[in-house]
């Protein structure tokens, strides 16, 4: 199309001078600008209502087990009736996962962020590792459950039986599952918080005299350590949530037997389960009856693993606002 | 610096070098610091090895064990046993029926559910958030997305089981089963709706603002804009968004294990989304999660075969979407 060539033909002349008149007098606004952001809006609108449904529903059912039984419920092990049922053994398997993944997925995630962003030399080996990362934080939660079943598991139940999944499957071999599944999203948001960090910062130290460890330990971790806490805490999230994996190491679903202490270190060696796990069993159970406990459990989860995501956005955003201020 | 010269001359005259590498503490610590941080990047290569070995080793002593079965698994069988064990109308490991095409079929059926709701839903919140919210908007929605991000999935399988599908799937179709795989795929769909949302933003976020500047200085509609200019530009990145969110939701276990209604592992071949059915990883779980007497060698090997397959597959979407995202980096 020639931009001389003349757009408008006589004959629609008037047509178009109302219609431009029209525009002009509405102030250009556009129906379908309109209608075009509205459904835009409404697909926001609808996470939103979703969200609140879920919040709603699971509160609401859950309310009754809090009024009535909320020491029952937080002191009892898993039990065959619906209203003596309790948490506790979900709630200590989980306090023990997510210790496995702090001592064990944050300083190697860290470290190996540290490596590939300061030390890596950009050969081939670093390439492999760094899609290796970002492939291994697309692997399905389910198949880090095969690597626990057929490694951690393996090493650490001997001699039982070769197929029997439901024996010898330790709380250590559900840490270490999951600490390995939280890995790769430590390193990566690592990763960027470390590249985010100003050279000049490093150059500065360098300049004064510092060694390499030296500037990353005193410049360049501490202006990353938001960006890395909060990459780190929604990691700790995110494993703390998961069910699949431990399934496959097996976890207990169903009953565990009588309680036994809450931090003892010999649990590590007995079969354990976890919040997702005692959520997952309770879901499974027909009937009604079940519903109210299942979903105060699930309260109590979201609170754990809401309070760590809202910490880690809280963070975030208060960093974000400090930097750009 | 006169006076001071000559001294610093005499120290590094010495041995220039020595004084410039420091003390042979530092030297040592900065040596082993090295070698630590390498050694964890490295884990994240064992870990690598150790999925990939488990996965293979066991996937094709499964198949082997299928060609030449044990005594035991032929007496539990029935009948038959073989390769064409793989090939059937229902998958039943303790039948020793192994058809992978129930579990694709229902894995396929699950995936385009969700994102039938995560693909529009996630790409217009990312359009609003990146094209129309003031900061005021997204200082509020940002956090609430991430809080639905936050949501263990756990959660979502039962808020599928007792919400979804009976207020909706069973209420609009009513031959609906109290489980099947539209309240698993839709409940899938939520879980996914973050991760298509955030992928999608940061897309939309990369196209340079001059070109969105270029337009409306033409005299284009923000509509306009968004649809001719920043959807296109932004095309490679929506690309990978609909990729990475389609492997996340094939991998999604926990709500289809609760919604689908897979009990006991066994499901029949069904293409009707309103059935109780199974997806691949449905499946893994709950074979893992069998009693002794219902576990034979040959279905717990399944669990391996099905596990390959997964994996091969979500790591092949990985690696198309990793390119996709490589070429807007590229572009921009």
């Amino acid at each position: 199309m020639s931009v001389i060539q003349p757009v408008v033909r006589d004959t629609d002349r008037d047509r178009v001078a109302e219609k431009v008149r029209a525009a002009v007098e509405t102030g250009g606004r556009d129906r379908n600008e309109g209608l075009f952001k509205a459904a835009l809006l409404s697909t926001l609108a609808f996470a939103l209502l979703v969200l609140a449904v879920l919040l709603f529903d699971i509160i609401t059912d859950a309310w009754p087990v809090f009024a009535e039984r909320l020491g029952i419920l937080m002191a009892n092990p898993t039990r065959s009736r619906a209203d003596e049922t309790g948490i506790f053994q979900g709630l200590r398997g989980t306090f023990w996962i997510g210790i496995f993944v702090i001592l064990l997925t944050f300083p190697i995630g860290i470290a190996a962020a540290i490596y590939l962003e300061e030390y890596a030399p950009d050969n081939r080996l670093t390439r492999l590792i760094n899609i290796n990362i970002r492939n291994l934080a697309g692997v399905p939660s389910v198949v880090y459950g095969i690597l626990g079943l057929t490694i951690f598991v393996g090493l650490l139940k001997g001699v039982y039986g070769d197929y029997a999944i439901s024996r010898g499957n330790t709380t250590t071999a559900g840490g270490l599952t999951l600490a390995a599944l939280a890995l790769p999203v430590v390193i990566i948001t690592s990763a960027e918080a470390i590249r985010a960090v100003p050279s000049s910062l490093r150059e500065a130290a360098y300049g004064v005299g510092a060694t390499k460890w030296e500037v990353i330990k005193s410049h360049v971790l501490p202006y990353a350590a938001p960006g890395i806490l909060t990459g780190t805490l929604l990691s700790l999230a995110r494993a703390l949530g998961e069910a699949a994996p431990l399934i496959l190491v097996g976890a207990v679903q169903g009953r565990l037997g009588p309680n036994t202490g809450f931090f003892g270190l010999e649990q590590m060696g007995e079969k354990f389960t976890a919040m997702p796990i005692v959520i997952t069993d309770l879901a499974s159970q027909p009937g009604p009856d079940w519903i109210p406990v299942t979903s105060a459990a699930i309260v109590v989860l979201l609170l754990v693993v809401l309070s760590f995501n809202a910490a880690a956005v809280f963070l975030r955003n208060r960093f974000e606002a400090k930097r750009e201020g | 610096m006169t006076a001071s010269a000559p001294a610093a001359r005499g120290r590094l005259g010495e041995d220039p070098g020595r004084a410039l590498e420091g003390s042979s503490r530092r030297r040592i610590r900065e040596r082993v610091v090295h070698l630590i941080v390498q050694a964890a990047a490295l884990v994240s290569v064992v870990i690598t090895v150790g999925i990939v070995a488990s996965l293979v080793f066991r996937a094709v002593e499964f198949v082997l064990n299928l060609m030449n079965p044990s005594e035991a698994d032929l007496a539990e069988a029935g009948g038959e046993v073989g390769l064409g064990s793989l090939w059937g109308d229902q998958w039943a490991p303790r039948f020793l029926e192994f058809d992978v095409k129930t579990l694709l079929v229902g894995s396929i059926v699950v995936t385009i559910v969700a994102m039938a709701v995560a693909g529009p839903v996630g790409l217009g919140a990312a359009i609003y958030m990146s094209e129309y919210a003031n900061e005021r908007v997204r200082k509020v929605v940002k956090p609430i997305v991430e809080v639905l991000a936050g949501i263990p999935s756990v959660v979502l399988g039962f808020f599928a089981l007792r919400w979804i599908s009976p207020n909706l799937v069973q209420r609009l179709f009513s031959e609906a089963e109290n489980q099947s795989l539209l309240a698993a795929g839709l409940g899938v769909g939520l879980l996914t709706i973050p991760l298509m949302a955030s992928v999608s933003e940061d897309a939309l976020r990369a196209v340079p603002r001059s070109l969105r500047e270029a337009s409306a200085g033409l005299g284009a509609r923000k509509r306009t804009t968004t649809l001719t200019v920043v959807l296109p530009a932004a095309v490679s990145g929506l690309v990978a968004a609909i990729i990475v969110a389609t492997s996340r939701a094939i991998g999604e276990t926990m709500v289809v294990f609760l919604a689908a209604g897979a009990s006991g592992n066994s499901a029949q071949f069904t293409l009707n989304p309103l059935h109780r059915g199974s997806t691949m990883t449905a499946a893994m779980a709950s074979q893992a999660s069998g009693t002794d007497g219902t576990i034979t060698e040959l279905g717990f090997g399944s669990l391996f075969f099905v596990g390959f397959v997964l994996f091969v597959i979500t790591l092949g979407l990985n690696l198309i979407a990793d390119r996709f995202v490589r070429r807007v980096r590229q572009a921009y």
